[in-house]
Formats: structure tokens, C-alpha cells, sequence
């Protein structure tokens, strides 16, 4: 089949760059002894290295191949993806980089029970973590899945499964060999990597069509059933009055969950100061607008050169978008390119992931909820391990079932999980003193739950066509997104939990440390 | 930059003597600390940091406000704005389906205008963290004596 370009080529360039980072994970973490190192890298990194990293965190397989196919097959719809994930940087760099970053030090659970009762509020924040992760996490999974189809012309499901059993071992061995120092430099490779392959098929293609970004949409209104209507909202989204409100439930989970993911909070602790942890953001979202800006190039020219009907038919769907494209203006060569720095992509970010996720269990449960803050550091470090291998495990057989779903779609379900559990949590321990243990366990558990409640009873799950279980019909609420609901009622819970609860005077102490810290960074570094 | 410095010189006045003085004062604190009790106390006898004195200081005070003054409002800001884009997507279809440039619709150009603004508020941020946090910050350390 001559769209899958040349298997052996795809698999040689994939196999080199892992190689490749796998000697550079090896070389960097050689010292990876205390747990400042596994964890956050000895907060080693500078703002700008690390906002490179932190927009890796980002580029990941939902936003290069989700989005751009996206695009490619919704037009208008598809962009609005582009337009969350940029402005959401926002929410991190005003709300959230710097208080975190002066008051924890590896994990969420360390901000959430900086001024709480230490075992129930850990123990929560983990179990967010964990919820969160292995959503988002299965969504990459997916994402390789469909990659893996289209490039190696695998199409049995057994076939994809193995595959996806594959990267999954890979991405635990970066984890288990680099701890954060060794995920942090692949993530730095791959952004490098992949805002460099987007530029440049984004240059060539504005160049094929005079540098008119009119003239690409024109000719991909051609290429698409819908003929200009692509080009103005609901594509996708359609005109009931629930589907329009699920698009702008959608809209709210993107803007408010990017900068609430674990992961991508974690990141904030590899960098030495609150001051450089501004940094990274500040470069975090240069890198972010010039991506997405290109992805909206990616997903136009290829709804045009490549049509919007045969990426539907590729194997792996509208996710096959940008390498498709790849192979119309470049052969099998940047086909085989674009799909190694696709992969690299989702390694990446799944040992992000994975660290995060072994991060939260062995520090928040393993050392402070059993332990009681007793761990043995060596110990901790060797349970974050073992955790890495489980998460690892899970996530394979996860990505195995998900696959073939659209990973935008499925990474904004994570989004939904992480504004609901951690953002109204994390805005309120830092900015409202009054805020108490019973509140916290509230809003964690009450956006957590809420949202994973409607999830499971959304059409995502069953009762239509494209659910997860399409035969059976347990669904009662409408909306595919579940933010529009859960992130206000978190807050809400959040709220109502603490001014009916008792204060906590014993706590005050603590409550004036973490207020002073936030803000202002005297004694963080401790 | 200028209103910057007149504002930051105006609160150290309102301390305490200018510059020079507290400069002088900074330095009398290394070898004779026990004299000097109102500047010990920042400390505690075991070298934590006594954070809710320092919460009380006009220092504090006045960083949480500037951050709080500029976080909040620039927040409910690129909020409302990136909300204006949803909705009108969602509901004001026809509006945002005019071509403006070939076939590049005004939704489109709003949604790259969201762009430009998050530029914008980021560098804007970046600015003020600069010029009107980190100053305080570090006037706020050199009182307390505590270093971050």
C-alpha cells in the first residue's frame, strides 16, 4: 500500500532516535541517587531548558496528531483545540507556576497538604494523580496505536496491541533509567524535533500556495463534503442546543485543565526558583503559539492535499492527518521522519506521565500515608520504580482498549478530571487562607467524582455510535465533556465544605508559612 | 521605570530611613545580632523563619497586593475574552462565518487574536514580575533577613 510509505524506513529512523535518547537518558542520569534527583531532576534546569520541556509536555500525540487531524477533518471546530491549549498557559503562568513552585517539592500532594492534615489530603491528591494520569496517559496510548497502524501497515488489532506493548516497555525504561533528568532531556529532543519538522512542512506548504493561508483553506474547502461550511463552526459540534453546549463545556476544560495536569505541574519543580519556573512558562508559551499556529497550517493543507475523506479511510483515522500530509509533499522520507518525531512525541510524554504518576504514589502514599513521613529515601525511590512499572503496565492494557478513539477527544476528558480535582484545590490552598482540611478532601473528591460520574454516563461510554461500549445505553448526561458541570461544582464543594467546617487555629502557623512562601519565596529553598 | 521607583522609595520611607540607613542596618545584623531585637526577630532562636511577623510587614503587604492586582484582574481578562470567542462560535455562527481576507472567516482571525493576547498578557506579566515583584521581593528579604 502505497500511502504507508516504506515500513522498513519508518521503523529504522523510529528505532535510531530511540537509541539515541536512550544514550543521552543513560549519559545524563548517571547520579540519580537522592530523590530530588529522580523526582525533579536536583531542580537542576534553567527557565528556558525547562519551558522547552514543559511545551514537550504539550506537543504531545493529541496535540500534533489529534489537533491537526482534528483540523483536517472539522476545520473550524478542530481549531478551537489550538486556541485552548495556548491561552490556558495563561491560567499556569499568572495562577499557578510560582506558588507552586515555592511551596512544594515534588508533587501536587506536597502543595495540598503543605497546611492540611497531612494523611487524607495526600492520600487524595494521589489518588487525583492517578485518576488523571492513567486517562491521559491512555489517550497516548491510543495515539500510538493509530500511528502504528498507518505507518507499519499493521491493521490487525493484535497486531496494533503488540506494538502498543512495545512503546509502553520503551517509555518505562526511559522512566526507570533517567528519572526526571532523563525524561526531561528526551522532552527537550523531541520539542526541539517536533517544532522543527512542523515549521518546516508548515513553511513549505504556505510557500507551495503563494504564502496565502486563504488559498490552502480555499482549496481544502475542495477536499471536504462540507464545502465552505467547514470553514465556520459546528462541523463537528452540529447546532442542538446540547451539542453546543458541549462544545463550550469542552472549551472550559481545556482552557482550565492544561495548566492542572500532574505532570505538567511536576515540571515546575525541575527548575531551581519561582523566578525560573516564570521563565519556563514565558518560553513555554512562545514555543505553544508558534506550534499550534503551524498546526492550523498542518490541518488546512491536509484537508487539501491529502482530502478530508481519505484520511477518514487511512488505518488509524483522523489521527493519520499529519503524516499523510507528510507523505503527499515529501515521499516516504519525511513520512518516516514525521512519524519517528510523532513516536518520540508520545514516548515522551507517557514517561512524563509515568513518572508523575510513580512520583505521586511513592512520595504522597508510600512515604507520607504509610510511612508517615518516615520513608527511607532509597526505599521511596525504589518504590517510585516499581509504581513506574505498574503505571506502565496499566497504561499498555489501557491504550490496547482505547484504541482507534481521537486523542484530542480523549486528553480532553483528562483536562475535565484535572480542572475539576485540582485547580479549584491548588487556587484555593494558595489564595485563601481560610481554607481547611475538610475543604480540600471536598473539592478534590467532589470534582474527581463528579466528573468521573458523568463521564461514565455520557455518551462517551455507551449509547451511541461511537461509545466506548456502543451496544448497551446507560447514558443520562448529554454532554461528552463534563467540565461545563464538575469544575463548578468543585469550586462549589470547595467552598461550601470549609465555611461549614470547623476552622483549624492548630494550622495557622502554617496556613502565614505557606501565604509567605507563595508569594514571596522567602524560605523555599529548603 | 520611574513611577516604579518612586513608588518602591516611597514605602521604605514609610518604614523606616532611606536606603543608605537600612543598608547600614543590614550590616550590623551580622555581628551583633542580639542587640538588635526587632530585626532578630524575623528568625526564630533556631533559624526558621517567624513567617507570620514577616506576613505583617508593610514589605508583604504590599507585594501581595501588587501580585493580587495584577494576577486576578488579568485572569477574569483573558478569561472573559477567550470565553467570548467560545460562545460566539457556538451561538453567534452566522456572525463569525464573515470572510474577511479570501475565505478566512472572523472567527478564525479571533481565535489567532487570542493568540496575540496571550502574548501579550505573558510578556506583559513577565514585565511587572520584574520590575514591580522582584524589586519588592528583595526589599522584603533584606528586611526580614531571611533570603529565599
Amino acid at each position: 500500500m502505497p500511502t504507508t510509505g516504506n515500513p522498513v524506513l519508518n521503523l529504522s529512523v523510529f528505532a535510531v532516535f530511540v537509541l539515541i535518547t536512550l544514550y543521552i537518558v543513560y549519559r545524563v542520569s548517571s547520579r540519580n541517587v537522592t530523590a530530588s534527583d529522580y523526582y525533579a531532576a536536583g531542580s537542576s534546569f534553567t527557565g528556558a531548558q525547562n519551558g522547552v520541556a514543559l511545551s514537550g509536555d504539550f506537543l504531545s500525540a493529541a496535540s500534533f496528531l489529534g489537533i491537526s487531524g482534528g483540523i483536517a477533518a472539522h476545520g473550524y471546530d478542530g481549531f478551537l483545540y489550538s486556541v485552548g491549549w495556548v491561552v490556558a498557559w495563561l491560567v499556569g503562568l499568572l495562577l499557578i507556576a510560582e506558588g507552586l513552585r515555592n511551596t512544594g517539592r515534588f508533587t501536587v500532594g506536597d502543595v495540598l497538604a503543605f497546611r492540611m492534615k497531612q494523611r487524607p489530603v495526600r492520600a487524595a491528591a494521589a489518588n487525583a494523580t492517578l485518576v488523571i494520569s492513567f486517562f491521559y496517559m491512555i489517550a497516548q496510548m491510543a495515539g500510538a496505536g493509530g500511528l502504528i497502524a498507518l505507518l507499519l501497515n499493521v491493521t490487525s488489532k493484535w497486531g496494533q496491541a503488540v506494538l502498543i506493548a512495545l512503546v509502553g516497555m520503551v517509555m518505562v525504561l526511559y522512566v526507570l533509567i533517567g528519572g526526571m533528568k532523563g525524561t526531561t532531556w528526551v522532552q527537550i529532543i523531541k520539542a526541539v524535533l517536533l517544532l522543527l519538522c512542523v515549521t518546516l512542512m508548515s513553511v513549505f506548504l504556505l510557500g507551495k500556495f503563494g504564502f496565502s493561508l486563504s488559498a490552502i483553506m480555499q482549496q481544502a474547502t475542495e477536499n471536504n463534503q462540507l464545502g465552505e461550511a467547514v470553514l465556520d463552526p459546528g462541523a463537528k459540534y452540529g447546532f442542538s442546543a446540547m451539542s453546543k453546549l458541549d462544545f463550550v463545556s469542552l472549551a472550559l476544560s481545556l482552557v482550565l485543565g492544561i495548566a492542572s495536569l500532574p505532570h505538567v505541574l511536576m515540571r515546575f519543580y525541575t527548575v531551581p526558583n519561582a523566578s525560573e519556573a516564570r521563565r519556563s512558562v514565558v518560553w513555554a508559551t512562545w514555543t505553544m503559539v508558534i506550534f499550534y499556529l503551524c498546526t492550523l497550517v498542518i490541518g488546512f493543507g491536509a484537508m487539501a492535499l491529502v482530502g478530508t475523506d481519505k484520511i477518514a479511510a487511512a488505518p488509524g483515522g483522523e489521527n493519520s492527518a499529519a503524516p499523510l500530509l507528510a507523505f503527499e509533499i515529501g515521499g516516504a522520507v519525511l513520512l518516516g521522519v514525521v512519524s519517528a518525531v510523532a513516536f518520540a512525541t508520545i514516548l515522551a510524554v507517557v514517561a512524563g506521565l509515568t513518572l508523575a504518576a510513580s512520583a505521586s504514589f511513592a512520595h504522597d502514599v508510600y512515604a507520607n500515608v504509610i510511612k508517615r513521613g518516615n520513608a527511607e529515601p532509597r526505599r521511596e525511590i525504589r518504590v517510585a520504580r516499581l509504581t513506574a512499572v505498574v503505571v506502565g503496565v496499566l497504561s499498555i492494557i489501557g491504550g490496547i482498549a482505547a484504541n482507534g478513539q481521537n486523542v484530542a477527544f480523549l486528553v480532553s476528558l483528562a483536562l475535565a478530571l484535572a480542572a475539576s480535582a485540582n485547580l479549584s484545590t491548588i487556587l484555593y490552598t494558595i489564595f485563601w487562607r481560610r481554607f481547611n482540611t475538610t475543604g480540600t478532601l471536598w473539592s478534590i473528591y467532589g470534582g474527581l467524582g463528579s466528573c468521573l460520574v458523568l463521564i461514565i454516563f455520557s455518551p462517551v461510554m455507551s449509547g451511541a455510535r461511537t461509545s466506548i461500549f456502543p451496544d448497551v445505553d446507560f447514558a443520562w448526561f448529554p454532554l461528552g465533556n463534563p467540565g461545563l458541570v464538575s469544575i463548578p461544582f468543585s469550586f462549589l464543594c470547595g467552598f461550601l465544605a470549609t465555611i461549614f467546617s470547623k476552622r483549624e487555629p492548630e494550622m495557622a502557623a502554617k496556613a502565614a508559612e505557606m501565604e509567605v512562601r507563595a508569594i514571596s519565596g522567602i524560605g523555599a529553598r529548603t | 521605570m520611574g513611577a516604579a521607583h518612586e513608588g518602591q522609595g516611597y514605602m521604605t520611607k514609610a518604614i523606616r530611613s532611606p536606603g543608605e540607613a537600612q543598608h547600614e542596618y543590614r550590616e550590623i545584623r551580622g555581628f551583633a545580632s542580639f542587640d538588635d531585637p526587632e530585626t532578630l526577630s524575623y528568625v526564630d532562636s533556631d533559624g526558621t523563619p517567624n513567617y507570620e511577623l514577616i506576613r505583617q510587614t508593610d514589605e508583604f503587604r504590599v507585594l501581595r497586593r501588587r501580585l493580587t492586582t495584577f494576577i486576578f484582574p488579568m485572569t477574569a481578562l483573558f478569561l472573559a475574552s477567550y470565553l467570548t470567542f467560545v460562545l460566539l462560535s457556538a451561538y453567534a455562527k452566522d456572525f463569525v462565518s464573515t470572510k474577511v481576507i479570501g475565505v478566512i472567516n472572523l472567527g478564525i482571525l479571533l481565535g489567532l487574536g487570542q493568540f496575540v493576547t496571550s502574548i501579550i498578557i505573558t510578556l506583559g506579566y513577565a514585565r511587572y514580575a520584574k520590575r514591580r515583584l522582584d524589586p519588592q521581593r528583595k526589599l522584603l528579604a533584606e528586611k526580614t533577613g531571611v533570603e529565599e
